[in-house]
């Protein structure tokens, strides 16, 4: 049977593992090969690296730390971050990605999505979705029709409100042909009460393509809860790992545990 | 010119990078290649693929690598499909309608049915269905890496060597003689995947 995945994610910056800490200053937090080696080796089902770079020479950096983990992981790898055109793909999937993950740049120009689907595979877009739960009243959601879930979807690293739905937009994100998708509650975020059930429950009942629920991982049955009720397809989780709360490897063996077929 | 002990057929598409250091990893020398003579002279080949199925063999075809692809399997050189290069050994595909394939193995490629999320993507077990050196040292219910929306149904069992389970089973290793497919990727499969890749370079021309 098809096991459930546990993915950690690292955020990288200018080629260095990094964490914020309370969001506002970040720590460099070490060698990406070496932190995505550890993974590999407590049984990580794949690895997403989010590139927070902000300088221009982004693509060189970023090339150069795929084609270095790739030598070293023999795990699908996945990375996002500041990726807008076909090159930008094609640059990141040459250099040894298995994956590209979309996030502003498939609200702004969805046609990205179809044209890395064409040429790559739809098994390599993955678009990431950030949502928020709409606030009663919020007249900002454009929404078109009156079964709207209750989540807007966020760009630009959360700042930016797109008046999208979350459940509508990931459903057209599989039309134009995303393989999976990321989905991370910015109210969940960083709480460590849970994942947002509901929100992941609603999409991916919305869609016939995997979904990945993040944001709100603390305890081991928050995984449990997000693949079962949920019915999410794997979890991520960045600090939880990181920070050496839990291991993959236990996270596992408690999903185990309780039925959950995991590798 | 040496010949290449391993040659990834580099025809334009796909990550071939992983592959090559998939093996490198178990000390077997593997390089990829879109050089006719390297292929032409190499002792393996590796017929990568990903993507759609009609799109690799258009790719393929361009390069008249379709032809050397047959010959060489005819003459016996050991020959590794991943992935939709797994898909392409067979008769045909219904992706995008009917598309031909190399038609080394008899059989076509089909769709998962609508009910199951595709592509499955994710680690999946293979149940063991036949004997064959490629199998050497892989443990029974081994997990693999598995991305793919179709899946190959050979028209004969003898050349199942390994099913997987999604929906229902279907053939997720095949070989007849030399020529083996896997439908999951190996170069992404940790110990498993890439012990399956050792034995692969260890096989010689007209072994099974």
């Amino acid at each position: 049977m098809l096991a459930k995945r546990i993915i950690p994610c690292l955020d990288v910056d200018g080629g260095r593992v990094v964490k914020g800490i309370r969001f506002l200053s970040l720590v460099d937090a070490g060698d990406p090969v070496e932190q995505a080696k550890r993974y590999d080796a407590e049984g990580a089902d794949e690895l997403t690296f989010l590139d927070i770079t902000a300088s221009s020479d982004r693509r060189a950096i970023v090339s150069e730390l795929v084609r270095r983990v790739a030598d070293e992981v023999f795990i699908p790898f996945n990375v996002g971050g500041g990726l807008g055109t076909l090159e930008d793909i094609h640059a990141v999937l040459r250099a040894g990605a298995d994956k590209v993950t979309l996030n502003t740049a498939a609200v702004e120009h969805p046609e990205v999505i179809c044209a890395g689907a064409e040429t790559f595979g739809s098994q390599c877009m993955v678009v990431a979705i950030d949502a928020r739960r709409r606030v009663t009243g919020d007249s900002s959601s454009s929404s078109s029709n009156g079964a709207a879930s209750g989540w807007d979807v966020f760009t630009h690293g959360g700042r930016r409100n797109t008046g999208l739905d979350a459940v509508e937009w990931a459903a057209r994100a599989e039309q134009l042909g995303a393989g999976e998708i990321l989905l991370t509650s910015m109210d969940a975020d960083g709480t460590r009460d849970g994942f947002d059930l509901e929100l992941t429950r609603a999409v991916a009942d919305a869609v016939r393509v995997p979904v990945i629920a993040s944001g709100g991982a603390g305890r081991l049955e928050h995984f449990y809860d997000a693949l079962t009720v949920g019915r999410a397809s794997a979890v991520l989780a960045a600090s939880l790992f990181h920070f050496g709360e839990y291991k993959v490897s236990e996270v596992k063996q408690y999903l185990r545990g309780r039925g959950v077929v995991v590798r | 010119m040496r010949a290449a002990e391993v040659a990834i057929i580099d025809y334009g598409v796909g990550n071939l990078r992983s592959v090559e250091k998939a093996f490198g990893a178990m000390n077997c020398e593997a390089l990829v290649s879109g050089d006719e003579r390297v292929l032409l002279a190499a002792k393996r080949l590796v017929l990568p693929g990903v993507g759609a199925f009609g799109a690799c063999m258009s790719a393929l075809r361009a390069r008249g690598f379709d032809e050397l692809v047959r010959e060489r399997a005819a003459a016996g050189t050991p020959l590794l499909g991943v992935c939709v290069g797994m898909q392409m050994l067979f008769e045909e595909s219904e992706e995008f309608g009917r598309t031909a394939g190399l038609g080394l193995l008899g059989g076509r490629v089909r769709r998962f049915p609508k009910e199951l999320l595709v592509p499955q993507t994710g680690w999946n077990q293979v149940a063991q269905r036949g004997a064959h050196a490629l199998l050497t040292g892989v443990e029974e219910g081994a997990f693999f890496y598995f991305v793919h929306s179709y899946y190959c149904e050979p028209t004969a069992r003898e050349v199942v060597l390994g099913e997987t389970e999604y929906g229902a089973a279907y053939a997720s290793i095949v070989a007849r003689g030399a020529v083996c497919g896997v439908q999951f990727h190996p170069e992404k499969s940790q110990a498993a995947g890439l012990r399956l890749l050792k034995n692969f370079a260890g096989l010689e021309a007209g072994e099974s």
